[in-house]
This record gives C-alpha cells, structure tokens and sequence, in this order.
C-alpha cells in the first residue's frame, strides 16, 4: 500500500558532512557500481559514449559557491534521496509499487508494480528519483539495503556503497529514530539540517554544515626566496645593469 | 515541467468531455433535452469520444501501459490512483444514460436520473485530475488554492461551449446558452488571469538556500554533477524563454477566451445561420486555445529540483 506506516520500528540514514566532503564523486562512482548489480539494477545508460549521454544515478555531486559577510567558500554537496518520514513520492504512486518500509524507514519502489507514470518524481522536491528509459520504471537510492543486511559480507562492508566508499569520512549511516545513535548524536553535535523543512516532507537524512571559520589559525608565512631589498656593491651593480 | 503532448490532450479532451457530459445529464434532469436519436448520437458521441480519446492518450506516456489496471488500487492515498476509478465509474452512469437516450429514445425518468449521476462522476472526475496537480508540492504554480477550481471551471466553460455548438447545429439553440458559455468564458479568463498575478505575487517558496541548507548569503550553483541534461532536467527542468512565454499567453487569451466571447457576442446580435457558425467556430477555437493553455500549464510551472541546478528563485 501506498499509505505511509504509522510509526517505523526503525529511521536509517545518512548524515552528510559538508564540511568534509571534498567532491571527488567516490561515492557516486561506488553508488553507480554496486547498484547497477543490486536490487535495482540495471542502472541504465544510453548513449554513453556518445554525444548526448544520459543514464540514472541514485547520489549525484553538485557543487555550490556561497557567500556570506565571513566570506565566500566552495561547498560540495552530494544531492540522494532523503528517505522522508512523510514522502508524497510513496503517497502519490498509483499503483502501489512505492513504498516506505515500517521495518527501517527506507523508501522503495517495487518495480514489477511500477507503470512509469512518473508522478513520484514529479511528487519528490529533492530529484531523488530518475526513471529508466530502458527499463521503463522509475528507480532510486535503495540505501543499499541489499548491502546493509547482507550476511555475506565482512560486518565494517554492511553500510551503504556511498558511506563505504568515501575517502574523508563524511558520510555516516546510521539509525535516526534512536537519539542514542551515533548519527543522532552526531547530527545533534552538529546542528545537522533538513533541507527545504517548509515542504514538510520531514527528510530523514541530515546535512552537516560547513564548520566556522576559524580566527585562531597560526599565520603561515614562507621565508622569501631571495632578499627583497636592493643589494649594494658590486653585485647590486651588477643587478642594476641586467634589470634595466 | 515538461509539457507531455499526452498529458496535454488527455486533461484538455476529459475536461471538455467530462464537462459537456455533466451538462447533457442537467439539461436532462431539468427536462430540456429533447430525445431526439441523432442529437443523442452527436452529443454523448463527442461527449464520450473526447473522455475515451483522452484516457487512451494518457496511457501513452506510461513507461509499462500494459500494467495500467495496477493503478486503480491505491486510491486510498494517491489522487491519480482516484482519478482512474472515477474515471471508471463514470462510464457505468454515462453508459445506462446513453442506453437510454440512444437506444429507448426518451431522456426523462430513469434516463434523466442516470444523466444526472454520470453529471455528478464526471465533475467528480474532473476534481480528481485537479487534485492531481494541486497537490504537488514541489511545484509552486500548481500548488495553490487556483489550480482545482481551475480544473472545474474550464471543464464547465469548454462543456458549455460545445454544448452550444451542438445545440445550434440542430436548430436548438437558444439565447440563455449562449450567454451561459460566454459568462463562462469570462470567468476563465478571469480565473487565469487571477492565477497569474497570484504566480507573480507569491512569497515565502522553497530558494537554493533552505534546498541546500546553506544559511544565508548567496548561494550559486558552480558545477553541476553531470555535463549533459539528464531525466530530472528533461522533465522538470524545462524552461521556456521569457519572450515566448509572452507571446503565447496573448495567443491562449485570444484563443480560448478573448475570440469565443466576440463570437458568443456575434451570436446573440444575429441569430439564424451567423449564430450557427459563430457558437462552432467558438468552440473549435476554445479547444485549441485551452490546448496552448495546458501546454503553458506545464510549460511554466517549476519545479524545486531546478533549485539545485541553479535557478535563483
């Protein structure tokens, strides 16, 4: 059913740091790879070497410059999906294969029930569905839960390919209905942040802010290579003759 | 958003046959629709062929059209899901109406009854369709208290105008419906015109910065993730150039509103043969007019993912 569950046993997610994250699409690539083999594959592309290339991704890496009164500063910011408590992308699906788990909180789509009427991606504010010209269905981040509780794997791998993949650390997985978590705390540290709040879509996944400039940094200065001053003598006449 | 032609002629075909539906049911609950067969023929005809052609379209932009009956189970939540079973229903009324009409020739009694029911599922119908739209809150120009009266009010206003084609085309014709139509007419234009200064007007939206959650200062896209367009662009990306936009709203104006009313006017000063040609150009006109309408429907309305991609408000 398309209704939302009353209450979920559990809210995984992700909180993003970005502060830390350096845009180097590690998780992108990683998301792309392991997906386009996972419960939602293929992750199609058509023409890819081609001059128009397109193809679906569930985690893409925008890259934003702002500018406050402290100054400006490049922020990367990797856009997924949310996995709201409140999704109109589940509500608004016809047919039933949109889901959100009451287990986890994680928002699925069943795509043997998906008609690709589209209307989920026109419902989610956050571009986190892309629908699949070859398959004709819509897909979307799955939160690797075809790795998370994957038994065949090493314990430290059963996260999801983004979080596992990033080389600063600034992606964690973790359980958001439990203020005692790690990325509760973490994002309660942080002041961690919804985006676009005023949608009421309540997103599960949080944003860590870029950190304060900070005015206690050392001031790091290099010696100067070669005297600045003009030398005197022989030498300095001999400078002044090539310099002119 | 994309403008889907699909999508287009599916919301314009349902709204003008949903509405000359519902107001061929009145006319016989009232008591004023002759039961004469090639009346009945034409007009459930036009009526029910618009419905059918604009259901069959929209299943053309569905990625798996063979699934489509899996979409009339989760009415319980979904507004489109509603819309299909409406759509359904309808046809159970409209068909014992057209039974009746057609086949026994009389348009009173359980007929009339019928007609009257199949008014009240298709106005039901054409609310779900709007709901659809008015329910999407990442698309700020659809999301509003306009969008479902909207729905309503041009389903009423292009049903009118056929019906007083069709009426005038067989010699029954009258004053009273042509002046319906035209009020009708007026009140779209007013209803578009009172959306847009509301489009224009509103605040308080969605800005790259709550999308983001980057607090205060400017905030501008430097590098997207991708170099090409990709679906979310293709589809809710769409932009239209200022100028263009411009244009065709004068045009839809003329189109759907401004020529159907001069043309109601040309019919009300000379009745007869003028009056005739004047109420079924008036609606040819309309129809065209209402399709430039929902393409700018589409063709205007912006979505929030654009924010991330560098639309500044």
């Amino acid at each position: 059913m398309t209704c939302l569950p009353a209450k979920t046993e559990k809210q995984l997610g992700l909180a993003i740091d970005l502060d830390t994250c350096v845009g180097c699409q590690a998780c992108v690539t990683s998301c792309k790879e392991w997906n386009t083999g996972g419960h939602m594959a293929p992750l199609s592309d058509t023409n890819p070497y081609g001059a128009d290339p397109d193809g679906v991704w569930f985690n893409r890496v925008h890259t934003y410059e702002h500018t406050t009164a402290a100054g400006g500063r490049t922020v990367h910011f990797p856009r997924s999906c949310l996995h709201c408590a409140e999704p109109d992308c589940v509500t608004v699906c016809p047919t039933g294969a949109s889901f959100k788990r009451s287990s986890d909180g994680i928002v699925l789509v069943d795509e043997d029930k998906c008609i690709g009427c589209k209307l989920c991606s026109w419902a989610c504010p956050y571009g986190a569905r892309e629908f699949d010209t070859e398959v004709r269905v819509m897909k979307k981040c799955t939160l690797c839960v075809d790795r998370i509780y994957n038994e065949n794997l090493p314990e430290e791998d059963r996260v999801p390919a983004c979080v596992a993949a990033c080389p600063t650390g600034a992606r964690h997985f973790g359980d958001f209905s439990d203020p005692n978590s790690s990325i509760s705390r973490l994002s309660a540290e942080r002041g961690g942040v919804e985006l676009m709040p005023e949608l009421g879509y309540r997103p599960s996944n949080r944003y860590l802010p870029p950190r304060e400039r900070t005015q206690n940094a050392a001031t790091v200065s290099a010696r100067p290579l070669e005297a600045v001053t003009a030398e005197g003598g022989f030498l300095g006449w001999v400078d002044r003759i090539l310099s002119r | 958003m994309h403008p889907a032609l699909s999508v287009i002629f599916f919301t314009t075909a349902t709204g003008a046959g949903y509405g000359l539906l519902a107001l061929l049911g009145v006319y016989a609950a009232f008591g004023l629709l002759p039961s004469d067969l090639a009346l009945g023929l034409v007009s459930l005809g036009i009526a029910l062929g618009l419905i059918s052609a604009g259901l069959f379209a929209s299943s053309g932009h569905l990625g798996h059209p063979e699934r489509a009956w899996r979409a009339f189970s989760q009415w319980r939540s979904s507004w489109l899901s509603r819309e299909g079973v409406a759509a359904v229903i309808t046809y159970v009324p409209a068909g014992l109406f057209a039974l009746g009409w057609i086949l026994f020739g009389q348009t009173g009694g359980w007929v009339a009854g019928a007609g009257l029911l199949a008014a009240l599922c298709a106005a039901i119908t054409v609310a779900m369709t709007g709901m659809i739209y008015a329910s999407l809150k990442p698309v700020a120009e659809w999301h509003t208290p306009f969008t479902l009266p909207a729905y309503l009010i041009y389903a009423a206003m292009t049903g009118l105008t056929l019906l007083n084609a069709i009426l005038q085309g067989f010699g029954l014709g009258g004053r009273t419906l042509v002046g319906l139509a035209a009020l009708a007419t007026i009140c779209g234009w007013g209803w578009k015109r009172a959306t847009w200064r509301h489009d224009r007007d509103r605040s308080g939206l969605p800005t790259v910065n709550s999308a983001t959650g980057l607090v205060g200062g400017t905030v501008h896209s430097i590098q997207w993730p991708h170099t090409e367009r990709n679906y979310l662009l293709k589809e809710m990306g769409f932009r239209i150039a200022r100028k263009h936009s411009g244009r065709l709203r004068r045009i839809m104006q003329a189109l759907a509103f401004g020529i159907p009313t001069l043309l109601f006017a040309c019919a009300l000063l000379a009745p007869g043969w003028v009056a005739i040609l004047a109420s079924i150009s008036a609606a040819l006109i309309q129809f065209a007019g209402m399709l430039v309408e929902r393409w700018l429907f589409f063709a205007e309305a912006t979505h929030t993912v654009t924010l991330y991609y560098g639309r500044e408000s």
